[in-house]
């Protein structure tokens, strides 16, 4: 039996060191595949040369219940990851993304890992709570963030400088919302189902119910659900219905959303519904009759079915990879990694840089550049870290989205 | 004298006194690896949590292990406590010293969920068994959703408090709000640290093994083993349970508290039924009714994640796989007696040699 417990134990180390043996063993093999590359293509022009690579550090939650986001992220940084190492024929970035269950002590051990690791940069974490620990870690130990989805103020807040956000503020989404629908007039009586065991979704909320009070909207219903009991929506469905609402505004995410939709089906009711980044990927549920969809909109930044280059070529390539079509998630994991070989490319940073210059280089970069990638052209940050783009809504037609406006 | 005195001590103090020695070895040498800069920041990082985790382990163990009662709502109480300890600090944090609002932290964090340990236990220790546990578990949940749904602000006119949502608070515009429904507390300024946390599991060690081991402690044991006898014996059998029942509550709270002040952010829905299950575990684990085998279990089983984390999504496989051959190894009766005989053999070999010599 002993001899069975300590081979038991064996196993697992030798487990252990095989699965660290074969990550190092990967990334020195697309080390090795980049040096050979390089030497016959003509590319690694800039400052990159080196081959020692800069490392980022990924947080978000590979398992769970966020799991579809973290991986979403997690496949966007990659590919993003991938296409530039193999562009620049040289390893410029290399990527070491780690789990958090989307929970604010995983995510700071995590993150602990990754420094230990030699990160120098981090790409994460994806969702708000796990963010404002981390970034209060990254504000001390002045280490540069950019989070690719993690919308709560507070995570700027927590950074102190330090956090920079790829995604909107939720408050920014709310007002931006109300400011829309009201221009617009897209509804007399207004129906609201949120998320009130969520951050994002009460986020968005919160500022939007405060606009739209200021602009005169008339909101007839509030429902709200929370994590425990997300399953069967018709309730909240069947409330805004008997208030007669004609517009439901929907500040949750795309797996709820698909539940709104369906009871909305089954009892008839048509209202227009409209969404926020958070409703993207809904045309991508495995099983979802997407003709349900028709007619929704949404505010969001990034679409898989824009016609633009670079949207074109990420969407193609991540297809080809995973075999599904982005969400914004992966979009804006991808921004993040470009927006940082931006300021490779223009030398701000290079990989010999300790983590805390590297922080300061890319928060004075940050601050004055313009970046243009997949969710949005000439974005720009202010110093605390929140994002300046412009927000474009789109409405789902025929299993696709076709931009209706934008609202600056 | 002292050796020859530990020698002709009890032995229950003295294996108090090896607990006792464990936790300041334990943090001696921690001290000393990381003055030499020997540990990695990942380990570093997961010492708060460790001593949060133990408390959390020593007190339901009380309830679990000494009571004899299955509570499944363990990570509630931890919710209070570190909500009303967090809370206070945040607000005293900057107007008070450190070493009057810090202590002042633990203890209201320890006496809120004090209180509500009182407040479940007298209706709910009236049931035993399985009814406690769903009773405790229904607890547990309903002081997350309570938390959730729980919107508080304090501008110049005061506090403003709501159930619904954080606009009908109506506070003025540089007003700042101290809890905000689901995202909870944030912007915490960090207090925790190693040595506030060993502080901790000494002073819950002190309390609880001294608990035990006197009048108190043995009538709650007694009304473990038999609550008839118990109670023809005269024992107040509301009484012992709810002092065991609340004091294991209060240092829930204190271990919330540090485990609160650990992180700038604090959200209700991280103290749910997984959380009081994972203590259950760490309890289990450890053996019920053993409290280093708590204290061992809580911090092995608290690190093996991380120390899992090159593993990938296997790790979780990994966890589950140890927890079962553990668990295994301590309780299989086979298993136990085959441990029985190989210590026997150890210590019969040792005999003959001294036969011999």
């Amino acid at each position: 039996m002993k001899k069975l417990i300590s081979g038991m134990l064996a196993a697992t180390m030798a487990l252990s060191l095989a699965a660290c043996g074969g990550t190092e063993t990967s990334s020195a093999a697309t080390g090795s595949d980049g040096s050979s590359s390089a030497a016959t293509s003509e590319g690694g022009t800039t400052a990159e040369g080196t081959g020692t690579p800069i490392h980022l550090g990924g947080i978000g939650p590979l398992t769970g219940d966020n799991a579809a986001y973290g991986i979403a992220v997690n496949n966007g940084a990659e590919l993003a990851v991938n296409e530039i190492n193999a562009a620049a024929g040289t390893e410029v970035f290399a990527l070491d993304f780690q789990d958090d269950e989307s929970d604010s002590e995983k995510a700071v051990n995590a993150f602990n890992t990754l420094l230990d690791g030699g990160m120098q940069v981090l790409v994460g974490p994806v969702t708000s709570n796990p963010s404002i620990s981390v970034a209060a870690e990254c504000a001390s130990e002045n280490i540069f963030m950019l989070t690719p989805s993690a919308s709560s103020v507070d995570v700027v807040t927590a950074g102190e400088g330090t956090a920079f956000q790829m995604c909107f503020t939720d408050p920014n989404q709310g007002l931006t919302a109300a400011d829309y629908i009201a221009d617009n007039s897209l509804g007399t009586a207004i129906g609201i189902i949120y998320d009130s065991s969520d951050a994002y979704s009460t986020g968005i909320y919160t500022a939007f119910a405060k606009e739209a009070g200021e602009r005169g909207l008339n909101i007839v219903q509030t429902s709200s659900f929370t994590s425990d009991n997300n399953t069967d929506l018709s309730t909240q469905v069947q409330q805004c219905q008997q208030a007669g609402a004609d517009l439901v505004f929907l500040p949750i995410y795309y797996q709820q959303a698909s539940q709104v939709l369906i009871a909305a089906n089954n009892i008839g009711y048509t209202p227009t519904f409209f969404g926020c980044d958070g409703m993207d990927g809904i045309l991508g549920i495995d099983g979802f009759d997407t003709s349900l969809a028709d007619g929704l909109m949404l505010l969001c930044p990034f679409s898989a079915y824009g016609e633009d280059d670079t949207t074109k070529t990420f969407v193609s390539a991540y297809e080809a990879a995973y075999g599904e079509t982005p969400n914004q998630f992966a979009a804006d994991a991808y921004d993040c990694v470009y927006a940082i070989y931006q300021c490779v490319q223009d030398g701000t940073i290079t990989p010999d840089m300790s983590a805390q210059d590297m922080c300061d280089a890319l928060k004075s970069a940050f601050t004055s550049m313009s970046f243009s990638g997949t969710t949005g052209e000439n974005q720009t940050w202010a110093a605390d870290g929140t994002i300046s783009k412009e927000p474009k809504v789109y409405q789902v037609q025929d299993g696709a989205y076709a931009l209706v406006g934008s609202e600056e | 004298m002292p050796l020859s005195r530990l020698k002709h001590m009890k032995k229950t103090t003295r294996s108090n006194l090896i607990t006792f020695a464990i936790v300041i070895v334990f943090y001696l040498v921690v001290q000393i690896l990381s003055g030499a800069g020997v540990t990695s920041r990942s380990f570093e990082g997961q010492l708060v949590p460790i001593c949060a985790y133990v408390m959390l382990a020593i007190s339901l163990n009380l309830t679990v292990g000494f009571l004899g009662e299955l509570s499944l709502g363990h990570a509630g109480f931890m919710s209070v406590g570190a909500f009303s300890g967090v809370l206070l600090w945040t607000v005293l944090g900057d107007s008070v010293p450190v070493y009057v609002a810090l202590p002042l932290a633990f203890i209201v964090g320890g006496v809120v969920a004090g209180i509500f340990g009182v407040i479940v236990g007298v209706p709910v220790l009236r049931l035993s068994g399985d009814y406690l546990a769903i009773v405790t578990l229904a607890f547990g949940e309903i002081i997350k959703n309570i938390i959730n749904a729980c919107y508080l602000g304090i501008d110049e006119n005061g506090l403003h408090f709501s159930m619904t949502d954080a606009t009908s608070l109506g506070m003025e515009p540089d007003g700042k709000m101290l809890i905000n429904g689901a995202m909870g507390i944030t912007g915490i300024q960090k207090a925790s640290t190693f040595t506030i946390g060993i502080v901790l599991v000494l002073i819950t060690l002190i309390v609880i093994l001294n608990m035990i081991n006197s009048r108190t402690g043995r009538a709650v044991m007694a009304i473990r083993d038999n609550e008839i006898a118990a109670q023809s014996v005269g024992i107040n059998l509301t009484r012992y349970k709810l002092t065991a029942f609340v004091m294991s509550a209060v240092f829930a709270g204190f271990a919330g508290v540090l485990y609160g002040l650990n992180y700038s952010s604090l959200v209700a829905s991280r103290f749910d039924y997984n959380t009081s299950i994972q203590i259950l575990v760490f309890v289990v684990l450890g053996g019920i009714g053993s409290i280093r085998g708590s204290i061992i279990a809580a911090a092995l089983l608290t690190v093996l994640p991380e120390v899992l984390r090159g593993l990938q999504d296997y790790r979780m496989l990994i966890y589950a796989i140890v927890l079962i051959v553990v668990m295994i190894f301590n309780q299989s009766p086979q298993i136990v007696a085959w441990r029985k005989r190989i210590v026997a053999r150890f210590t019969g070999k040792k005999d003959e040699k001294k036969g011999v010599a």
